[in-house]
Order: C-alpha cells, then sequence, then structure tokens
C-alpha cells in the first residue's frame, strides 16, 4: 500500500507538469483546431530560458537560493515563453490560417523541428543540469510516502496556475474572447472581437503554461536537452485528447490520469512499457466515448 | 496486342531495374548509390501512405509502427525460418537467397497487413484528428512491443539480418507499388475510395460500404509499409530507433510536400525530402534548421504541395480523336 502511495504522488507531480502542457495544446486547438506540434518544444524552451535566468542571477553561487529567486526565474521564463508563442504564431501559422489543416499541422511540424534544431546549435546538444533554484529537502507523509519539496512546488504552483487560468477564462473581459473565439470565430468577429489578436493572446497564455511546466520540471528532473520536449509534448496532446481536446478541466484531468498511471506502469509493471500506456489509455479511452472524458460530441450535419 | 504490348513493357521494365542496378554498383560511389536505396524505400512508404490519406482522405500518422512490423517480421523469418526451410546452406545458391529474400519481403507485407487490419478495424470508424493521434499511438506501442521482444533484440537492436537489399529489388518494389496502387485508384474500387475523401456521408447515402473500404485502404497501405520495412531490414541495421514517430511524420511530410492525392507527387516528395538532407549536408550543422525553414516557408507559399492533386506524366502521343458528340444544349 505504500509503494501505491508513492507512486500516485510521483505520479500526481509528474502529471501536473503534463496538465500544464496540454492545457496550451487545448486551447489553441479548441480555437484553431491545430494541433501545435511545436508546444513541447516551446516547453523545452521554457526550461532553457529558466536554466540561463537562474544562472544569470547567480542562484547557488552569488545568491543563495529562495523562493524568491524561483518566483523570478519562474516569471522570466514564462514571460520569455509568451513572447516566443506569439511570435510563431505571427510568423508561421497566421499565413497558413486560411489553407488546409494539413498544411497547418506541416508549418507547426516545420516550427517545432526549427527549434529543435535551433536549441541543438544554441544551447547545444549535451544535457544540462538545472541549477537547484530551491534548496531540495525530503519530506515523509504520514504513511512513509516520500515526497521532495519540489515535488509539492509543482503541484502548488501547477494548482495556482490552473485557477488562475480558470478566473482568467471565466471573469475576464479577453477570457470571454477566447470562449467566443473558440465557440465560432466568424461570428465573434461579427460582434466585434478582434479575432486575431485574441488568437494571439490565446498562444501567449498556453506558451507561458508550457514555460511553466519547463521550469518545473527543471526542478524535478534537473537534467534538461533541446530534445526533451518531444516525448512530453507527444503525451500531453494525448492527455488533452482524453480528457476532451478542448475542454480545459479535460485537459487538467488527462494531464493527471497520463502522469498518474505512467508511475503506476513503471512501479507495478516495467519502465519499458511507460511510453506505450499514454497510448493504451488513450485508444481504450476514444473507442468508448469517441470525443474524450469530457468532451463535447458534435453531432454531423449533413 | 495489349497484352503483347504490356509483356514487353514489364521486360523492359525489369531490364531497366537490373540495368540500373549494375549501372550503379558500377559507376556510382557507394554513398550515391546508398541514398538512391533509401529514396527508392521512401517512395514505396510515401505512395502507400498516400492511398490512406490522399486517394482514401483518411489522416492516418502511424506508419512507421507497419513499417517496424514489415521489418521485424521479416527479418525474424530470415534469421529463424530460413535456414530450416531452405537448409543451412542456402545462401551459397544465388536463385535460392533470391526466393527466400522474395519470400521474406511477402511475410514482411503480410505481417504488417495483418497488424494493419487489427488496427483498422476499430480506428476506422473514428475521423479527424482523432483518427491521427490514435494511429500515431499504434505506431508507438508497435514500436515498444517490439522495443520488449528478446528474441528480436529488444534494445540492442536485430543483429544477424543479411544484407540482401539492393537497388534492384527497392526500384522493382517502388514500381509494383506504383502501378499496383495507380491501378487501383483508377479501378471502380478506387472511384469509392475517391468518393470517400470527396464527401463520406454521400458516399455513404450511395450505398458504398464506406468502414469496409476504409479498412481496405489500410490494409493495403499497411502491406506495402510491410514491403518497405522488409527492405529497409535487409538493409541497414534494424533498430527499433528507426521507427519513431517522427518516422511517421517524415512520411507525412513527403505525401503532403508532394501534394495529397498525386502518387507522382509521392515519388517527387519522398525523393526531394530523402536527398535534400543530404545535398544540404555543406551546411552541417545549419542542415536541419534550413530543412526546417524550409518546410515552413513551402507550406506558406504552396499550401497544396508542389503538385497539388495533379499527376506528373509524359505527354502522350494523341492517336487521332473521334469526333465527339456535339453537347445537347
Amino acid at each position: 500500500m505504500q509503494e501505491f502511495f508513492q507512486q500516485l504522488a510521483n505520479g500526481i507531480a509528474w502529471g501536473s507538469i503534463y496538465a500544464l502542457i496540454a492545457l496550451g495544446y487545448t486551447m489553441v486547438y479548441g480555437i484553431l483546431r491545430l494541433i501545435n506540434f511545436a508546444h513541447g518544444d516551446v516547453y523545452m524552451v521554457g526550461a532553457f530560458a529558466a536554466y540561463f535566468l537562474a544562472r544569470a542571477l547567480g542562484v547557488g553561487t552569488i545568491t543563495s537560493a529562495s523562493p524568491l529567486m524561483a518566483a523570478l526565474v519562474l516569471l522570466g521564463s514564462m514571460v520569455i515563453c509568451a513572447l516566443l508563442g506569439m511570435a510563431i504564431e505571427l510568423l508561421a501559422y497566421r499565413p497558413v490560417r486560411r489553407s488546409s489543416r494539413i498544411t497547418a499541422l506541416i508549418t507547426a511540424i516545420g516550427v517545432s523541428l526549427f527549434l529543435e534544431n535551433a536549441g541543438i546549435l544554441v544551447f547545444g546538444a549535451d544535457p544540462k543540469f538545472f541549477p537547484q533554484v530551491i534548496a531540495p529537502r525530503t519530506i515523509t507523509l504520514p504513511g512513509g510516502v516520500l515526497v521532495t519539496n519540489h515535488q509539492i512546488t509543482v503541484v502548488l504552483v501547477s494548482v495556482v496556475l490552473m485557477v488562475g487560468l480558470t478566473l482568467f477564462i471565466q471573469k475576464t473581459r479577453t477570457g470571454k474572447a477566447m470562449r467566443a473565439v473558440a465557440f465560432n470565430r466568424d461570428a465573434a468577429s461579427l460582434m466585434g472581437i478582434p479575432t486575431d489578436r485574441i488568437i494571439t493572446y490565446t498562444f501567449a497564455l498556453g506558451s507561458a503554461l508550457a514555460a511553466a511546466a519547463g521550469f518545473l520540471v527543471g526542478l524535478t528532473n534537473p537534467k534538461i536537452e533541446p530534445l526533451m520536449g518531444i516525448m512530453p509534448g507527444i503525451k500531453a496532446f494525448v492527455a488533452a485528447v482524453l480528457g476532451g481536446i478542448g475542454s480545459i478541466p479535460g485537459a487538467m484531468i488527462g494531464g493527471l490520469l497520463m502522469g498518474i498511471s505512467e508511475y503506476m506502469v513503471v512501479g507495478y509493471l516495467s519502465s519499458t512499457y511507460r511510453d506505450a500506456i499514454a497510448f493504451v489509455i488513450l485508444i481504450v479511452v476514444l473507442l468508448i466515448k469517441p470525443a474524450g472524458l469530457l468532451g463535447r460530441n458534435v453531432t454531423e450535419k449533413v | 496486342m495489349i497484352a503483347v504490348r504490356r509483356i514487353l513493357g514489364l521486360l523492359a521494365g525489369i531490364a531497366a531495374v537490373i540495368g540500373l542496378d549494375w549501372a550503379g554498383r558500377l559507376g556510382l560511389n557507394p554513398y550515391i548509390y546508398g541514398v538512391l536505396v533509401l529514396c527508392a524505400i521512401n517512395v514505396i512508404l510515401a505512395l502507400s501512405l498516400n492511398l490512406v490519406n490522399g486517394i482514401t482522405g483518411q489522416f492516418s500518422i502511424g506508419h512507421a509502427g507497419f513499417m517496424a512490423v514489415g521489418a521485424y517480421a521479416s527479418a525474424a523469418y530470415t534469421v529463424y525460418a530460413v535456414p530450416l526451410l531452405f537448409g543451412p546452406g542456402y545462401a551459397s545458391s544465388a536463385w535460392l537467397t533470391a526466393g527466400a529474400f522474395l519470400l521474406a519481403i511477402l511475410v514482411g507485407g503480410l505481417a504488417s497487413a495483418v497488424a494493419g487490419f487489427l488496427v483498422g478495424l476499430p480506428s476506422m470508424r473514428l475521423r479527424g484528428d482523432y483518427l491521427a493521434i490514435v494511429t500515431l499511438g499504434f505506431g508507438e506501442i508497435i514500436r515498444v512491443a517490439i522495443l520488449n521482444i528478446d528474441a528480436v533484440g529488444g534494445a540492442r537492436g536485430f543483429a544477424g539480418v543479411p544484407q540482401r537489399t539492393n537497388l534492384a529489388w527497392v526500384l522493382g518494389g517502388a514500381g509494383i507499388t506504383f502501378v499496383v496502387i495507380r491501378n487501383l485508384m483508377k479501378s471502380f474500387h478506387g472511384r469509392a475510395l475517391l468518393a470517400i475523401r470527396e464527401d463520406e456521408i454521400a458516399a455513404e447515402a450511395l450505398g458504398i460500404p464506406t468502414t469496409r473500404y476504409k479498412v481496405t485502404a489500410f490494409v493495403i497501405g499497411a502491406f506495402f509499409a510491410g514491403v518497405a520495412g522488409a527492405l529497409f531490414a535487409h538493409y541497414l541495421y534494424l533498430h527499433t530507433n528507426s521507427f519513431t514517430f517522427m518516422k511517421s511524420i517524415e512520411v507525412v511530410i513527403m505525401i503532403v510536400l508532394g501534394g495529397m492525392g498525386s502518387l507522382t507527387g509521392s515519388i517527387l516528395g519522398a525523393i526531394l525530402l530523402t536527398a535534400l538532407p543530404e545535398v544540404l549536408r555543406f551546411a552541417s550543422s545549419l542542415r536541419l534548421i534550413i530543412y526546417s525553414l524550409l518546410l515552413i516557408v513551402l507550406m506558406i507559399a504552396r499550401p497544396q504541395g508542389i503538385l497539388g492533386r495533379r499527376e506528373l506524366s509524359f505527354p502522350k502521343r494523341r492517336a487521332p480523336e473521334a469526333p465527339r458528340p456535339t453537347p445537347a444544349s
């Protein structure tokens, strides 16, 4: 039983990271019906932005590790990635928005390959060790479950960001506009909503969340490299589909489910099957509920 | 007359393939020869995926999985079954070797077709992005499953597969794939597939059993992907890392770049995308950055692909046309 709760704790921490990435996928998909393949690489850039920011601030060498420094690094990398997301949308996706969806998809793959290879060129292909912006500590929970304060930080930051995102989408004017554009872009544009600007905001928001995921992964798994975004990216997308793509709570649930099931497989089966379990769950869910767990069933009109 | 011409055409094709192979081995340096072999394998992959994506209009991105099934099934057959069936000394006879290899290719194709049927039957009920992500998922599941089979090397890769593939085999394979898919496209059944692409609901309303056709197209596509895998397995060192979802994506890029639904476009796209990274080698570390930027620019400049839905063809000498009936007005 202790083993089970241990894997559950690890899975929740890792699933929160998937959930943060999945939110960006689901928001962009909801608005553009585009699988933004480059999203996983934005997460990679987020991790590197945090790495270089922490180095520039001299965390661990000049200044001591503190929650303030961590918050600074986190916000900095989120801003950098928000700008990157806006740039990607402007330069690559906007010109193909009127083309077929598969054209947009291949463009997204092109952007993904570009970010990966530019990452190898700029950051180097060898893994970098993420500086410890928060001093590590292990905490024993009742029942003998061991968690690190990094894992707790991951879960707390994710929860704060998700609550913030939900409030933003539900309560602000921009959030309302986002929902309107996702519901029907043409109608929204007729109602005077600047759809282009709203789409850009969506990319900025999604990329900022990916950057936060990158920072958090740097805390818990401190080895970062330019190709680190491929697998988490694809699995986060699977998580978004699992939860019902376009649905924000769906992405959160899908991410958590994905993280927990991965750790259960690692704990009880074998770590070699870790990469397959995500897809097995996806296929089973889609065959039973084709629109995902929380997705809306769209009936086809003739 | 037509039969004679067909047989002559076939013989000419075989002669050309063998001639090209000899010329290749004598005249080309091994590097270019190797690139040509990979080009032809990728042509088979692109053509077979085009049958599913371009002609039937279903969006599958798990082709590398079927390639992997074909590769490992044929390699396992060559390594474990052939010495038993043909006797251990079979390799001394050129005819036996060729026969065993031909069988290996068929084994690869058939194994992959079976996998295609098992995957296609449930997933062909899904549409659009859901279908895409499920095929991607199956591709990854196949790869991870193979990675866990120790008899075929697992994570070490499958050592000891003899190198049998040469330019003649791959060119022959690409030629057969092209002819089969082109003839299929021109046939009654091909029209049904095109109808499904254009409007699935209308096709269904006209009495076309859409799911059966989609699964059939998927199975045929998987068969040829398996053939490509078999050829690949007997050429380069076999490891599951060759069949990640990036390989599937690469094949999708080939057919989109060439023009979805255009067979000659697929051939063009496959050759371009195989040769391009090699041509860009002079740029060394900038190579893949240029490659990805070219991809983005091409998609922005020519979203329908290089050929769109058109086909390249040699201009035909026109037979004097029968006078057309004037359209009734």
